[in-house]
């Protein structure tokens, strides 16, 4: 542990918190434009109004400000701890995310575990325990109902989402991430795992499996087609209903937080992570060159979310029944077809 | 290597450490007036009935067991992907053998309907009505 790990950690801790606030402005103001309304306008600092920039800033002043209510009948120890349980694993998936190429010596990646993957994976699904206890301990019916509902639709996409990143490791043949990025960047768009990971005969699957992981991490961050844990129709705000002040916030933020992992995530396994081809050199250690991957890294993200954005504001929600036969008898075959196609291939092939 | 994970645990603790640290600033800025109105369950406006914590569908009791099962089986297949370019055939072989007796079951849960979520819990009336026609 040196000052450059720490650097990085306080570096990564920050882009995921300030990236909520950015992240909420957008959405609101992408919906705006969407629905033909001018959006967040008012708020100032200093009399600079920045297109409303600042109405996210002052939404979580007004909340740190609120009185927070426990109710007298919810489980108060598991009502406490659920707003940890789901802020954290967002936040620590963020460690093994490779965020640039290096600078000098210094790779841009908190921890490069040889486990990688395995790793997201295990403290994705520590995501659920929050919902779970949030929606248990309230002791309310609309949480109850709203988190038992986030758990089922959690759990049934994990198993999509696992299955799209095991054809990711079969392709690369590595869990390890940064090596995983590596591999992208040998050529051009064609070595991204999206097209293939630079096996022509791997393209369609490679499509495929990127579609299957798109899907999946919407369901994942219970965004819209799939937002039924708290479709405000039938039960007020699902798992966090009896939630307010501060622990409402954690929840707030921590599904943005989510929303930015899951697409660091999918630019890491299919978009070749801060690789671009003819922008930067994997060989440039400099300063600029690590910034500028950097920079690419966070706009393929920002192009991700853009795109979550827009399916939101697009699209009606789903039932819950055709959610569950969407994940279960739609994704899950086809992942699982997918991923014998690539082990065949794989086999018939060898050695690339 | 384990530095790493050392990096990982410090990570850990400063995160914890700001929901923590913002929870307690928030505890101490604001206010704190409970009263029981305030501290009753909402129910939009409803007077509460029993508690929230009865049974359940057991739909999603079941759709846990088959999340188990495959859950165990994606756990399984990572190993497997890693060593796949230099095992190959074998490989292949022994996975495509377990992913088939995983078919079996899925194909069988499939056809019992529990991956239905809608299912009648009545009497379900095998004869077509012939006057519907």
């Amino acid at each position: 542990m040196n000052i450059w790990d720490l650097a990085k950690i306080v570096f990564v801790i920050a882009l995921v918190l300030q990236g909520v606030p950015v992240l909420v402005w957008l959405e609101r103001k992408i919906s705006a434009s969407i629905q033909g309304r001018i959006g967040p306008n008012r708020t100032a600092v200093l009399g600079l109004k920045a297109a409303g920039f600042f109405q996210p800033v002052a939404d979580a002043v007004k909340l740190l400000f609120k009185e927070d209510v426990t109710p007298g009948a919810a489980d108060r120890f598991l009502y406490q701890l659920a707003p940890l349980f789901v802020f954290v694993p967002p936040l620590l998936v963020f460690t093994v995310i490779p965020f640039g190429n290096r600078i000098g010596e210094e790779h841009l990646q908190v921890a490069n575990l040889p486990i990688g993957v395995l790793f997201v994976m295990s403290v994705l699904s520590l995501g659920v325990y929050g919902v779970a206890f949030g929606g248990w301990a309230s002791n309310n019916k609309y949480s109850l109902l709203g988190g038992l509902r986030a758990s089922a639709q959690l759990i049934s996409y994990e198993l999509t989402l696992g299955l799209s990143i095991i054809t990711i490791i079969l392709m690369a043949g590595t869990v390890d991430m940064r090596e995983i990025v590596a591999r992208q960047t040998r050529s051009a768009f064609l070595s991204w795992n999206l097209f293939g990971g630079g096996n022509l005969l791997l393209l369609p699957s490679g499509l495929v499996a990127g579609l299957v992981f798109y899907v999946a991490a919407l369901a994942e961050n219970n965004r819209l087609p799939f937002d039924l844990p708290e479709c405000e129709a039938e039960l007020v705000a699902g798992y966090h209903t009896e939630y307010s002040s501060m622990k409402f916030a954690m929840y707030f933020m921590a599904e943005y937080a989510a929303m930015i992992t899951m697409s660091a995530l999918f630019v890491t396994l299919f978009l070749g992570g801060w690789h671009f081809p003819g922008l930067v050199d994997p060989a440039d250690t400099s300063w600029i060159g690590g910034l500028l991957s950097h920079g690419v890294f966070v706009a393929k993200m920002g192009a991700v979310i853009a795109l979550y954005i827009w399916i939101r504001w697009t699209l009606p929600r789903f039932r819950y029944d055709q959610l569950m036969r969407l994940g279960w008898k739609v994704l899950l075959p086809i992942a699982l077809v997918n991923l014998l196609v690539i082990a065949v291939i794989g086999v018939a092939w060898g050695e690339r | 290597m384990y530095f790493d994970y050392a990096n990982i645990l410090v990570y850990l603790l400063v995160a914890a450490g700001f929901i923590l640290g913002s929870l307690i600033v928030g505890r101490v800025v604001r206010r704190q007036r409970p009263d029981p109105e305030k501290l009753a369950t909402y129910e939009c406006g409803e007077e509460t009935i029993g508690t929230a914590w009865i049974q359940f569908n057991v739909r999603f009791y079941i759709i846990a067991l088959i999340f188990l099962i495959f859950d165990v089986e994606i756990a399984v297949l990572f190993p497997w992907t890693t060593v796949f370019r230099q095992a190959g055939l074998l490989a292949f072989i022994e996975m495509g053998v377990f992913l088939a007796i995983l078919g079996v079951g899925f194909a069988y849960v499939w056809a019992k309907g529990d991956l239905e979520w809608l299912k009648s819990l009545g009497e379900v009336r095998t004869e077509p009505s012939r006057e519907g026609r």
